[in-house]
């Protein structure tokens, strides 16, 4: 069944991920660079998902104001920036959402 | 061990605060699961042993569109990059503890408990308990991350598609997201990984996420270089 199969990948994947520099030996050094690579991909990572989420309609790239995701985006991400909080954010942008689905 | 039980409890009483961040993200991808067809035997499986909501939600996505196994597991690896991240930045706290400690902390170390155990011991990690004050923030979170994916697959399809809530995953994403931003270095390295990402996203594969992750990294670390050698 390939599903357990994705299952298991995933989860050897993702605890070798965590697993990985917390289990070297102590006195094993990391080079600067990596440590400095490193601190940008939580930022990057995260917002390679959900940018073309907003941006892109089935698939086209969509910036007119027709669409909606990107309307309410925008405001979840000043909802983000202000708050800081993940409830809020969520239903601020899903609130915008509908509200511009009517109004568009 | 007085302190290490007052530590587990200042962990407990931080862990149960991020319970309001993960309740929303657990019924998100709860839901997204069930919409997927996934089995509850098979969802709890991949929520206990994956334990990461990002690659969940980015692999139930590639499982309704029918993808490969590999390319599954290939783009959860991607979005779960920066777990190698937190466990590099969280190693020096931990030098010396037993590897059955170690092997806890890394099962459990997912992106809020992070944050807030370096707000803990950020700027005081020869402060002891760390390993109890962790393990108290990481036992309501997992708890609470369990039981809420699990009512999502139960609400799953009963919720009108009419609401629109598979909107909330990306939200949550732009919820983890923009409090990164906290100087312009992350700021040039989210939108160069953002701007890949919705140029490249007709790549196969999802080879557009793997290259947006390296643009925004490469940008970041470029950017600080060049602004660094200006200052000189």
């Amino acid at each position: 069944m390939s599903l357990w199969l994705v299952i298991l990948g995933m989860s050897v994947a993702t605890f070798g991920q965590r697993a990985s520099f917390l289990l070297l030996p102590d006195h094993v050094k990391l080079p600067v660079l990596l440590r400095r690579a490193l601190q940008y991909v939580p930022a990057a990572v995260l917002t390679a998902i959900w940018a073309p989420e907003l941006m892109l309609q089935k698939g086209v790239l969509s910036l007119a104001p027709g669409n909606e995701r990107l309307l309410a985006g925008i405001v979840a991400i000043a909802v983000a920036w202000r708050f800081r909080g993940t409830f809020v954010t969520i239903a601020a942008g899903l609130v915008a959402l509908h509200v511009f689905d009517q109004l568009f | 061990m007085p302190r290490a039980r007052t530590e587990f409890q200042a962990g407990l009483r931080a862990g149960l605060s991020l319970l309001i961040a993960i309740v929303p993200f657990g019924l998100v991808t709860g839901v997204a699961m069930a919409a997927a067809g996934i089995s509850p035997l098979e969802a709890m499986a991949m929520s206990v042993l994956v334990y990461a909501g990002a690659a969940m939600l980015a692999a139930v996505q590639l499982i309704a569109e029918g993808a490969p196994a590999l390319v599954i597991v290939l783009a959860a690896f991607v979005v779960n990059l920066r777990l190698f991240m937190y466990s590099a930045s969280i190693r020096p706290y931990f030098a010396g503890e037993p590897l059955a400690r170690r092997l806890i902390v890394s099962y459990a170390l997912v992106d809020n408990p992070y944050a807030l155990f370096l707000q803990r011991f950020g700027t005081r990690p020869g402060d002891p308990g760390k390993f109890e004050y962790f393990v108290g923030i990481a036992v309501p979170v997992w708890i609470c991350w369990q039981s809420t994916v699990a009512a999502g697959l139960l609400l799953g399809n009963q919720l009108p598609a009419a609401w629109k809530l598979d909107f909330a995953a990306p939200l949550a994403f732009i919820a983890m997201s923009i409090p990164l931003l906290r100087d312009r270095f992350m700021v040039i390295a989210a939108a160069s990984a953002g701007l890949t990402a919705v140029l490249a996203h007709g790549l196969p594969l999802r080879l557009g996420l793997a290259l947006a992750a390296i643009a925004g990294i490469a940008a970041g670390v470029l950017f600080e270089s060049f602004v660094k050698i200006e200052k000189k």
